[in-house]
Formats: structure tokens, sequence, C-alpha cells
């Protein structure tokens, strides 16, 4: 374990020091900012607008860290050979891996925590700028405490799609498993579709793959509980623990993979 | 207890993509180091010398056979808190100074904060990595890697060091630093593996070496062994000979005068030189020495090469002499 963790301090050391890492934050923040001003354009719905484009500002450039660094890390370890002198360290291949992991998530999450934290700035911001009427009239306060929801099930996507990108870039170059991430991630974001794809297509087969695909690919799409905390609906702590155990089994799978993957890979 | 043993180690690997084909990159390795010793392991390029390092570092697999070291399978992490290795043309975490990465090694060994700084600082200065320390590495040049590369590989004081060309990318008197820090190493009781192809280091370092060609072992042992057999001629050094005297010796190879009436003769293996030494003083010289004349590593590599140069029908290494394989 503790092996483990120095991987992960000296990944999260190296995310730290990169400047592309810091260019997406940045620019995330910049586009939560912006919503204030797409929101004046929306009479009434300024405050929804500006949440929700807040959220997707977060959920889409944190889905741009996990993928650019889930597929760079391992393979930029290989490619320039620097796991030759690690591996001969006393740690195991697999303790390597999930090392890697864990200082990916660690970046995650520490990522995510800034950007939300300037997401309830601006919102907090916003609500000193309405009167008390048009307050009142919000399905939800500005400040509203069930947008961590939203916010803890994007994390959770986050760190599912690093372990997707994790797992192709044990065996791929980072071209084709961003590409394999970033298709994964469509494909599961339409997962609900896939389902019912029978009655869309005539072909019993492409209605089997469809099917196929539903059961083996992750419903990203069960992390999506932006509309409902924007509108105030409610989104119980059962459903956000649940699909967050379900983030979580499919997590452990792919790192298990990933670690049986690399444990027998040659690095020529 | 052997340091490093290796049975029958055999790699093949699969090359083209459409008609996959096998190359033979080790076949059949066996050898054994004993403790303490410094093995040279020579060959020209794609002979199977990083093959066989990566194949004892684990990280390929081989394809048939077996490598032990210090007694235990490879791979083994009890076995890795005892051994360093330097890759070839190392590279390391370039957002790292040199500092920082032995830190981090120190850590994965799992000495505290303060052994990590004091083993960092300690290797770094055997090294003679200065002030540099603090510099974050991609500002480092090949020199400079190659020796924070060596530092790293000694952070835990292994009983066995592994070297993929240690000399590569270093100055002469970079060069001489490390062929100290061997010997150093050697006298404190660890073994120490080393491919090179400079063959003039592995002469002066090296108690033991193995060649290896076309991923195949060609020769082994004990460099004394190997080459104090060999005696292919004599040198004879002569006092009070005139030069119209040593014209008329039959059989002398080479004549070089080193002093007034001083000359140095090199003589074939046969006839005995005792004949033509009885002549000479005959003739009132006088013997200045008599030395066997033996093969150098060189020119045992050369002909183990063109040896299984021809059997495989390979370039010999006129072609592909040692200096272009450096």
């Amino acid at each position: 374990m503790r092996t483990i963790a120095r991987v992960a301090v000296s990944v999260f050391r190296e995310s730290v020091r990169n400047k592309v890492l810091y260019s997406l934050v940045c620019f995330a923040v910049l586009l939560i900012s912006t919503a204030y001003l797409i929101g004046q354009l929306t009479a009434g719905q300024d405050i929804k607008i500006i949440k929700d484009l807040g959220l997707a500002a977060i959920s889409i450039f944190g889905l741009l860290i996990a993928v650019f660094l889930g597929i760079t890390l391992v393979w930029k370890e290989i490619e320039q050979r620097s796991i030759y002198s690690m591996l001969a360290k006393p740690l195991s291949r697999s303790e390597f891996v999930l090392g890697k992991y864990a200082g990916l998530a660690l970046t995650l999450v520490v990522n995510v925590g800034l950007m939300g934290l300037a997401y309830y700035a601006m919102l907090a911001y916003m609500a000193t700028t309405f009167p008390p009427e048009a307050r009142a009239a919000w399905p939800a306060p500005a400040v509203d405490p069930a947008l961590m929801k939203a916010l803890g099930l994007i994390l959770v996507e986050l760190l599912l799609v690093t372990a997707v990108a994790l797992f192709f870039s044990t065996f791929s170059s980072p071209f084709l498993s961003a590409v394999l991430t970033l298709a994964i991630w469509v494909i599961g974001t339409f997962d609900a579709d896939l389902r019912n794809f029978e009655s869309v297509v005539a072909s019993p087969s492409a209605a089997a793959l469809a099917r196929g695909l539903y059961y083996l690919i992750p419903n990203f799409g069960a992390f999506d509980v932006k509309l409902q905390v924007v509108h105030g609906l409610p989104v119980s702590w059962d459903y956000v623990v649940t699909t967050a155990a379900y983030g979580a089994v499919y997590v452990v799978l792919l790192l298990t993979g990933a670690v049986a993957i690399f444990s027998r890979r040659d690095f020529k | 207890m052997d340091a490093i043993r290796t049975e029958a180690l055999t790699k093949h690997y699969s090359v083209g993509f459409w008609r996959p084909r096998p190359y033979r990159a080790l076949e059949g390795l066996t050898l054994s180091v004993g403790q303490g010793e410094v093995f040279g392991f020579l060959g020209p390029n794609g002979a199977g010398k990083t093959t066989t390092l990566k194949l004892l570092m684990q990280l390929i697999y081989p394809t048939s056979g077996h490598a032990e070291i210090l007694g235990r399978p490879v791979g083994d992490v009890a076995v890795k808190r005892r051994i360093g290795f330097l890759p070839e043309n190392p590279y390391f975490y370039d957002h790292l100074t040199a500092e920082e990465l032995l830190e981090y090694v120190g850590a994965l060994f799992g000495y505290s904060a303060r052994e990590c700084r004091a083993r960092a600082t300690a290797r770094l200065d055997e090294v003679g990595i200065g002030a540099e320390r603090r510099l974050q590495l991609r500002k480092f040049s090949k020199g400079m890697l190659q020796r924070v590369g060596i530092a790293q590989a000694l952070i835990n004081e292994p009983e066995v060091v592994f070297f993929d060309e240690p000399m590569s990318g270093l100055d002469p008197l970079g060069r001489r630093e490390i062929r100290h820090l061997i010997l150093r190493l050697r006298d404190r009781g660890a073994t120490v593996f080393f491919s090179s192809h400079v063959l003039s280091d592995a002469e002066a370092l090296c108690s033991q070496v193995a060649i290896v060609v076309g991923g195949r072992l060609v020769s082994s042992g004990h460099l004394t062994d190997l080459l104090a057999l060999r005696v292919r001629g004599w040198e004879l050094v002569m006092a009070g000979l005139s030069r119209e005297a040593i014209e008329r010796i039959p059989g002398v190879l080479r004549v070089t005068q080193v002093g007034v009436d001083r000359y140095v003769l090199e003589l074939p293996l046969t006839p005995p030189p005792e004949q033509l030494l009885a002549t000479c003083v005959a003739h009132g010289a006088s013997l200045v020495s008599l030395n066997p004349i033996r093969d150098t590593l060189e020119d045992l590599f050369v002909r183990q090469v063109a040896a299984a140069g021809t059997d495989r029908g390979l370039s010999t290494p006129d072609a592909r002499s040692p200096e272009s394989t450096r």
C-alpha cells in the first residue's frame, strides 16, 4: 500500500508541474465564469442556465483532463523508457499501475475540487446580484448543496473514464487510446438507447450487438444528474451511493484488466 | 551461491505484422557469475546484451529458460531490494530534479525522508553531480543523465549492480571516475555485471567476461584464463646489438629501436626464442627482457565475433569492427 501511495504522490507531483493541465483548469474556470454572461441573455432562466453551463464546463474539461492524463501517463513511461529503471526497483507491476491510477485519481479530485470551488464562488456572487423576490422564484437556491451530488457523480464518472483510458494505454498508442476511450464514453452516454435498439432496427444481429454493448459498456448517462439538480428536482443519496458503487465496480474491473495486461507485457 | 545464474535463457520475438516470423534475440544463454566479480558482458550491436539485461530485470519474459539473482528468481521484489540497474541511455522523469529523483527512488526502497535525502546527497557526490542536482533533469546533458542513472542504481548500496553501457555518453574524465567507482564497488564486495562495447574498460575492470554474438554465447570465463593461454609470439629486448647483426637474424617480424643500441624484436611463436637468444648473446649482445605476446581482449573479441560470423554467415568484424560498434 505504501509503495502505491509513493507512486501516486509522484504522479500527482508530475501533474502539478504539467502546464497543459493548468491551461485546462484555467480555461474551465473561465468558462464557468462566462456562464454568468450567457445567463444574462436568457430572461427568467438565468440561474438555471448558469448552473447547467457551469456543471457542463466542469464535466467536459474534467473529461479532457481525465483522457489526457489517462492515455499519456503509462504510455510516456514506456515510450521514454523511464519504466526500465522504475521496474527494477522493489515494486511490482501491479503496484506501479495502481499507483499511477491513484495519482491520477488524486489529481482529478483536486482539479474537480478547484473547479467546484470556482463554480460555487460564482453562484454565491450571483445570489447577491439578484433581488430577494427574483431569488424566491428560483426552484432551488443559487448555492444549492444538492449541486454537490452532481459534482460527486461527475467525479465518479471522470474516475471511470480515467480507468478506461489507463486500461487502453497499457497496450495501445495514445491516439488509439484516446479514440477508444472517447468512443466508450460516447456509447456509454447513450447506453439507454442501446437497450431498446431492436425497436428502431430490423436486423436482429445489430440489435444483439447493441444489447451486448449495453451490458458491456458502463452507462455513463447514469452519472448525469445535472438536469435534476439544476431544476431543483430530488436526487436521493441512495441513488448517488448506488451509482458511485456501480462506477467503482467498473473501475475495479478495468484496473484488474489493466494490471493483468501490464503484468504480462514485454518492454522491448 | 552465485550472484547471477542463467540456464538456457532464450528469447524469441515475432517480427512483421502481416506475416510474423520469429527473431531469435537470445538463444540458450547459460552462465554464472560469482559474488564479488566484475563481469563484462561483451558483444557487437544486436548480439543480445540488452535483451539479457532486460530478462534479468524482468522487463521482458523469457521464451524458455530460467534466470536467478542471488539464488532467487528474477523479478522477486525481495531480490530487487538488493540490486541496482542502470539501463542503456537512461531517461528519468524530467520534471524532477536529480535530488528529487533520487529521493523518490529511495522512498520506493522504503527509506525515511531523512535517509532518502542523506543517500541522495551521498550518491550524487559519488558520481560528481554538484550544484546541478537542483536543476530539472530535462536540462541535463546525456553524460550528466548517465551519472544520475548510476547514482540511482546505487541508492540502496546494492549487492549486485547491472550496468548497461555505463560509459556511454561520458567524457574521458567521467569514464575514469566510473571505472574507479566500479572498482570501489568491487572492493566493498558487490558484484558488477556490465555490458560494454568499450573493450579497454572491460579489460581494465573485469575478472570475468562473456562474449555473445547473434544471441549466442561464444566465449566466457576468467579473463586471465581466456587470454593467458594464447601466446602468439615473443617480445625480445636486446642491448649491444648492431643494426647489421639484427638484419641477419631470420624470422624477426618487427624491429623497433628504443635506444642507441637497444632494440625491441617481435618474434613468432615458433621456433622457440632460446636458440635465437643464444645466437644474439654469442654476437656480444645482452638480454634486457623476454616476454610472451598475449592476446588482448580486443584480439579475442575480434576472433570470436569473426568465427561466429563465419558460422552464421554474418558479416565479419573486419566490416564491423568493435570500434565502429560503439
